[in-house]
């Protein structure tokens, strides 16, 4: 009798635990749509802010986070790409591709915090590029670079040899199978690698703040700061400008990581139906 | 004639292999310098933020530094004790928190989860790692810090107001790495298990989370490094007072929330003691990454043992 007793207690801790992490999860997504969905209009999204961002919209984030985000992207995507070629393609063990491994590794366990105090002392400071577009987009470049690695590995792994073998029996160098042949068929992996990346971006604020400012404004140029959306709802909740606005800010990241987890999750299941097949 | 051109168009032939081979050498040498990009970066990395940080620590003394309890950059007082037990405190008191609803979480998932349960579930498991921190710490200021301050008294901000942001933050990667590691198992273990005779609680208790032991001590590895790091929703809710905290319901300063605050207007001296902060940091997040590679190392080489 006591056995089933404790396997009866057991599961309905298991269902509690389940059922609590599902309720965190209602509750802040909850919170922050109800409250911020009435406050997004076109008008928020098309209008610059006005008075710290107490009034008008957060154009000028939105603008900032799309600039970040595509340096970042323009920067990890050929050498990401590049390095997940070289990893799969050319050297497939050795002491260099040990290392390069490590460091990749190493590169997704640092938290921004530490990319951002260096992307401030590297870019910033050494540099000489100050709080700008450009320290920002590089500092978040080798943040999403390991993703990108990872998944243009999985995605080019993923293809079958005989298309390499098929290609090469044509005639064709090395190079130009990789690039006609490979790539092609790896692309919506890689793809998928460039939408995880820009999750990983559009949330990010301990980096962005320490690099590229929180100067509001639409940023010029590329030596010009910027505040990221991220960054901005962080002031506007910290400095009590406007929980409004933060609100609404709020809902506009959390239906950007909705889109994206969506994306992905279409675009994997889709690779993975097209491998069984 | 007909063997002159002959002999022309295969010394032809012989010039467009040579500068094939030629741009396949400088394709892969660009590819090289790509992959390398990751070995520079993190090299690059660790020696900025030592050649930042180390001057201010070598001035002062490291164990200076490190265990005196007084910050007051303005007067040349540069210890970050206060900060590093902060850190720790959100840091336990999350784990605590996290790790049994985590397992609890796992273990449904591995094993009791009905097929259309899970699938409702695993998307909001990865919605939940894919929030951003800044509404992490929003919610815990709207919501959170008000809640603790009408129950516990004080202001609401507080190590436990930490701890319990932190908690939800890294329930995710607990959760995903521990149900890698319980649905790893061979399923022979647990159909032995069962055919003796064991209740399925008594098996997990018995049999699955014991060869899972490893998988899971990895995943609350890996939730600490993720706990210590995090940086805005921490000090949007802990209050940043950098004292010495008396209790879980005291305000304390993270490390992370240390460099992120003063950063803005810090010049000098002071400066460099914020990059001093970062390098104590790293110092506490490299131990944590070699931690899990060697367990991972050790891990791959008993799994092939057995094999």
């Amino acid at each position: 009798m006591k056995p089933k007793f404790e396997e009866v207690l057991f599961k309905t801790f298991c269902w509690i635990t389940v059922l609590i992490v599902v309720l965190i999860l209602a509750m802040i997504i909850g919170n922050v749509l109800t409250h911020g969905l009435n406050s997004i209009n076109l008008e928020f999204l098309l209008e610059s802010p006005r008075g710290m961002g107490k009034e008008g919209g957060i154009y000028s984030s939105i603008v900032a986070t799309f600039y970040l985000i595509l340096l970042s992207l323009l920067v990890a995507t050929p050498i990401g790409v590049g390095a997940s070629i070289f990893l799969t393609e050319y050297k497939r063990k050795g002491e260099l591709l040990k290392m390069i491994r490590f460091t990749t590794e190493s590169l997704a366990g640092i938290p921004s915090i530490i990319f951002g105090i260096f992307g401030f002392a590297f870019f910033v400071i050494y540099l000489r590029m100050g709080w700008s577009i450009l320290s920002g987009g590089l500092t978040l470049a080798l943040m999403i670079l390991p993703t990108m690695i990872r998944t243009a590995e999985e995605a080019i792994i993923a293809v079958p040899n005989p298309y390499r073998e098929g290609s090469l029996a044509m005639g064709a160098t090395k190079w130009q199978t990789i690039v006609k042949v490979v790539l092609p068929s790896a692309l919506p992996g890689i793809i998928t690698g460039t939408i995880l990346s820009i999750g990983r971006a559009v949330g990010e604020s301990a980096a962005v703040i320490l690099t590229a400012g929180s100067a509001l404004g639409i940023p010029k140029s590329l030596v010009a700061p910027g505040r990221s959306m991220a960054v901005h709802m962080y002031v506007l909740s910290v400095e009590g400008i406007s929980m409004e606005k933060a609100y609404g800010t709020g809902a506009v990241l959390i239906i950007t990581i909705i889109i994206i987890n969506f994306l992905t999750n279409f675009l994997t299941t889709r690779q993975r139906v097209k491998m069984f097949r | 004639m007909q063997a002159f051109t002959d002999q022309n168009a295969s010394a032809g032939r012989k010039k467009i292999l040579f500068s094939r081979q030629l741009y396949e050498n400088a394709v892969e040498k660009i590819l090289l310098s790509c992959a390398i990009t990751s070995i520079l970066a993190v090299a690059v990395i660790t020696l900025f933020i030592f050649y930042s940080g180390l001057p201010l620590i070598l001035k002062v003394g490291f164990s200076n530094f490190v265990l005196n309890s007084t910050w007051r950059p303005m007067q040349g007082l540069f210890g970050i004790l206060p900060m590093i037990i902060g850190s720790f405190m959100v840091t336990l008191g999350a784990l605590l928190f996290a790790i049994p609803l985590a397992l609890g979480g796992a273990i449904f998932l591995a094993e009791f989860s009905p097929r259309l349960i899970a699938q409702v579930l695993r998307p909001m498991i990865q919605l939940l790692a894919g929030i951003p921190s800044v509404i992490y710490g929003f919610w815990g200021l709207i919501v959170l810090v008000p809640f603790l301050r009408s129950y516990f008294g004080g202001s609401g901000f507080s190590a436990l107001a930490g701890s319990l942001i932190l908690a939800i933050m890294i329930l995710p990667t607990i959760i995903n790495i521990s149900e890698d590691a319980l649905r790893s198992i061979p399923k022979t273990y647990k159909e032995g298990s069962l055919a003796l005779g064991a209740t399925h609680w008594q098996t997990i208790k018995y049999i699955l989370l014991p060869c899972a032991r490893q998988g899971i001590i990895t995943a609350i590895i890996l939730g600490m490094g993720r706990a210590i790091g995090e940086t805005m929703a921490i000090i949007m809710v802990t209050g940043n007072v950098p004292g010495m905290p008396g209790s879980f319901l005291d305000p304390v300063r993270t490390l992370t929330g240390n460099i992120v605050i003063e950063i803005g207007y810090a010049y000098g001296d002071h400066q460099q003691a914020l990059f001093a902060t970062g390098v104590v940091l790293f110092i506490f997040i490299m131990l944590l990454n070699i931690a899990i590679n060697l367990r991972i190392r050790r891990r791959g080489t008993s799994d092939e043992a057995k094999i």
